[in-house]
């Protein structure tokens, strides 16, 4: 994985730079010492570190404004960070960046039940959203994995997803309205308290831009009321053939479930030792979450037992309370745990046509051999989005690059089945060099030619999304 | 122009020497431009339907009502209850889903599932350069790159012709059930809508009628679902809004406001066709939607999606937006000869992104030009 050559007129003016950054913001704001600039070297994907030329926190719009009208007028890249928690490098530094960190802008600044919004500044974590109306019985849907650490800020970047979001949709469906600054310290509101907007759907191209496009700094949130309640089953199968036939009559019987989650026999053996959630040993397990209130759950529930049991399950358990839900949750949420306790693991989620579900299984079993690395398999099994875990030892050298092309190759493998690279983690580094297996040359094009518009001179987030070489005419430009 | 190919197409972009009125089906004819006609009706028919999955690939000239008898055999169907615009504009002829996606049309449904825009998963297109591209794909999450298909979607042709639209589908219902209460003033009912979108009973209709055919004033709240929990919403619902007045129930109705049919009537404004006078359809927050309504001196008014919806019948001509002043939303010339921009105009530095998209993506200007002012 290759990252730009810094820019060494940027690297012999930083200390010019920190001095015109501090100009606009607090003494604390910025952070130029290379003890503490470590802090930002990396995101979740910690194979990949850089630290910054500096790092900047500020507090509200205008001070991101003024950061950003300082960059633009000197010349320096630079990259946004809500909290880190990115699996694909979105928030990876190069040496010659400010990072852009929205860490201290977590204020909620309006709470609207009547209308359904909630207005955050987006350095605030998803999970803390939804804590902020949740007394008043409401939550903010979209629920990424990492949503006790993760900023909307991120979320927005990402359009991140969710295990619900079958139902509720992804961060895009949820998102109202944004204040956002452009690179050259430009202040663009876009969408708002009302729904769609009144000309070109500008706030549906921001969401998942990988903060290429611009910093959101503050956000207008759909909020819903929770239901009245929500129960899992979980069920065995013999071969994945027949949990994806399982999946597909569900759907087809008119019950949209809130979740379905699969995972594979390897998935299973390791949150087993590890989480001892009880579960069946079998090539497919699924989890099946349905809403509403108690009687509106148990005719769900039975329609749903009915599908699962004409496919010969292995097992087919149903929570009959909040424990044994519990129980079921249990070793779908520590999966990524146990997997972390055999070795170092790779997480893709590329999506797939659940169709192919079957296919794709079986050839990441192959490619498995063929590589030498195990693999585990958690799934969004109504969305198509799957979560390969590929272990590797990140001490044995040449471990990492082998699961790298391991993973390559089963993307690839996701496209090749009518699907796509990434269904929410986002392209960041990890898949920019294979931008070109999904897109053609033109549709690549059309893409950069957005950012022209809003970032000219390609100094956010630049090294990012687009492929190197695609890019390289318009940031050295 | 008929092309049958995206690579036709790309010739005829190409090859134009001006304006080009990209057309649809013709049954929404919102906005004003001149131009040689292109028409995308030969780019037609279902290439992709896997009901298992929800997804749905058609080609942009694909009548909406073929996709929505496809849908229909698999119990499933277009969850964002796209407005048939005919009867209001009085227009004639199929509306295809390329029109419904260039328009970003959907119906009463958008206040709980979302919007056009929410259920389309890919596009193919060709802009003004006369590239073909794609973006997006026909799986329900996708992040890879960025989201064209959100910028795509409500551009009314102005940054490419579409040529294909995948959408995402979901299945149909069993029954509806509708809870009715009337007498409420706006702002009663817009409060008491606001009660039932805030509950956890999943309001997928929920409109108010200062005037109606079924009665004066009424407003509707909509469950769908199996019977039983229907029944148990609607009652559920009801008990809610006791303080807003004893509601009728109607569950599985086959006539009257609370049917099929009398759903259609709200999400196509059956009310306001054939009435003489503009109409206008005005996104706003709810909570201001009654105060801006007295604000418009309208002939008539209705509200959808629980008030963030308004649609208004006003004299022939007016400037709505005067009226308005500023607030927070926007509003649409839907019908009308007013010398207005149909479009509410942007704020200076958003303005200048959506004149910077429109010049990169068509840069001869010749793709429904002014369509959107």
């Amino acid at each position: 994985m290759e990252m730009p050559v810094p820019d060494a007129s940027v690297l012999s003016r930083k200390a010019k730079i920190v001095e015109r950054l501090s100009q606009v913001l607090p003494r604390d704001a910025v952070i130029s010492d290379e003890r503490e600039t470590r802090a930002y070297e990396c995101d979740a994907l910690t194979a990949y570190k850089c630290p910054p030329l500096c790092a900047v926190l500020p507090a509200n719009t205008k001070e991101v404004a003024d950061v950003l009208r300082v960059c633009h007028e000197m010349g320096v890249p630079v990259v946004p960070r809500g909290s880190g928690t990115s699996l694909a490098g979105g928030a990876l530094p190069t040496a010659d960046c400010v990072i852009l960190g929205v860490a201290k802008m977590n204020d909620v600044i309006e709470t609207n039940y009547d209308d359904r919004y909630i207005r955050v500044q987006t350095g605030r974590t998803n999970l803390s959203v939804t804590g902020a109306v949740e007394t008043n019985g409401f939550f903010y849907a979209p629920d990424p994995s990492s949503q006790l650490a993760c900023a909307i800020a991120g979320n927005i970047a990402m359009n991140s997803g969710g295990a619900h979001c079958l139902k509720y949709g992804v961060t895009t469906n949820n998102l109202m309205g944004v204040t956002m600054v452009l690179m050259d310290g430009t202040v663009v509101e876009i969408g708002g308290a009302h729904l769609d907007s009144g000309g070109l759907d500008i706030l549906g191209v921001i969401c998942g831009s990988e903060g290429q496009l611009g910093v959101v700094t503050e956000a207008t949130l759909r909020i819903l009321h929770k239901p009245e309640g929500a129960r899992p089953v979980l069920m065995g199968y013999d071969s994945s053939e027949v949990a994806g036939q399982v999946v597909t009559d569900i759907i087809k019987a008119g019950i949209l479930p809130v979740a379905i989650e699969f995972m594979d026999r390897p998935c299973i053996e390791a949150t087993e030792a590890f989480a001892k959630a009880g579960y069946p040993m079998c090539e497919a397990l699924l989890i099946v979450e349905v809403e509403g209130s108690d009687p509106e759950i148990d005719a769900q529930l039975k329609l749903i037992m009915e599908i699962a049991a004409s496919h010969n399950p292995v097992e087919l358990r149903e929570a009959k309370d909040a424990e044994e839900a519990g129980r079921i949750w249990l070793g779908r949420k520590s999966a990524f745990g146990a997997m972390g306790q055999i070795n170092d693991y790779m997480c893709l989620d590329g999506t797939i046509p659940v169709s192919s579900l079957p296919f794709v299984l079986k050839r990441i079993g192959e490619m498995s051999k063929e590589f030498g690395l195990d693999v585990g398999n958690v799934f969004h099994a109504g969305d198509g989005n799957m979560h390969p875990l590929i272990l590797f030892d990140a001490n044995k050298p040449g471990d990492l690059e082998l699961c790298e092309e391991f993973g390559a190759e089963i993307l690839k493998l996701c496209v090749e089945v009518g699907g796509c690279l990434t269904g929410e983690h986002g392209v960041g580094i990890e898949k920019r060099d294979l931008m070109n297996v999904q897109y053609d040359p033109a549709d690549l094009e059309a893409q950069m030619a957005i950012k022209d518009i809003f970032d000219p001179a390609w100094l956010l987030n630049a090294a990012k999304v687009f492929p190197l070489e695609t890019s390289d005419a318009r940031r050295a430009a | 122009m008929t092309p049958k190919s995206e690579e036709e197409l790309a010739q005829m972009i190409t090859g134009a020497n001006g304006p080009l009125r990209i057309k649809g089906g013709g049954t929404r004819p919102i906005g004003r431009c001149e131009g040689d006609e292109l028409s995308t009706s030969a780019m037609s028919g279902i290439s992709l339907y896997e009901p298992g999955a929800l997804t749905i690939v058609a080609g942009a000239g694909t009548p909406i009502s073929e996709v929505e008898k496809v849908l229909a055999a698999e119990n499933q169907r277009l969850a964002f209850e796209p407005m048939d615009h005919r009867t209001l504009l009085g227009t004639k002829g199929e509306p295809t889903l390329g029109g419904m996606a260039a328009a970003n049309v959907s119906g009463p449904r958008r206040i709980s599932v979302g919007a056009c825009r929410d259920f389309m998963l890919g596009v193919r297109f060709v802009d003004g350069h006369g590239n073909i591209i794609k973006n997006g794909g026909r799986v329900m999450k996708n992040v890879t790159g960025y989201d064209l298909v959100k910028l795509m979607t409500g551009s009314y042709g102005t940054l490419g012709v579409l040529t294909e639209v995948s959408l995402k589908v979901l299945p149909n219902v069993e029954t509806i059930g509708t809870v009715m209460l009337r007498g409420l003033t706006d702002a009663k009912a817009i409060q008491a809508m606001s009660a039932a979108l805030g509950s956890p009973f999943e309001a997928t209709g929920v409109a108010h009628f200062p005037k109606s055919k079924f009665g004066d004033p009424l407003t509707m709240i909509r469950v769908e679902g199996f019977e039983t929990s229907v029944t148990y919403r609607a009652e559920k619902l009801r008990d809610l809004l006791t303080s807003y007045g004893d509601a009728e129930i109607q569950v599985g109705a086959t006539e009257g406001p609370g049917s099929a049919e009398g759903w259609a009537w709200v999400r196509d404004v059956t009310a306001f066709a054939e009435q003489p006078g503009d109409v206008w359809r005005i996104s706003a927050k709810p909570s201001d939607a009654a105060e801006l309504a007295a604000k418009m001196d309208a002939k008539a008014v209705q509200y959808d999606w629980g008030g963030g919806l308004i649609w208004a019948l006003t004299d022939e001509g007016r400037d709505l937006r005067t009226a308005l002043g500023d607030f927070d939303g926007h509003a649409t010339l839907i019908r009308g000869t007013a010398d207005v921009p149909t479009f509410q105009p942007e704020a200076p530095a958003l303005a200048a992104i959506t004149a910077g998209l429109r010049a990169k993506f068509d840069p001869r200007g010749i793709l429904n030009p002014g369509i959107m002012n």
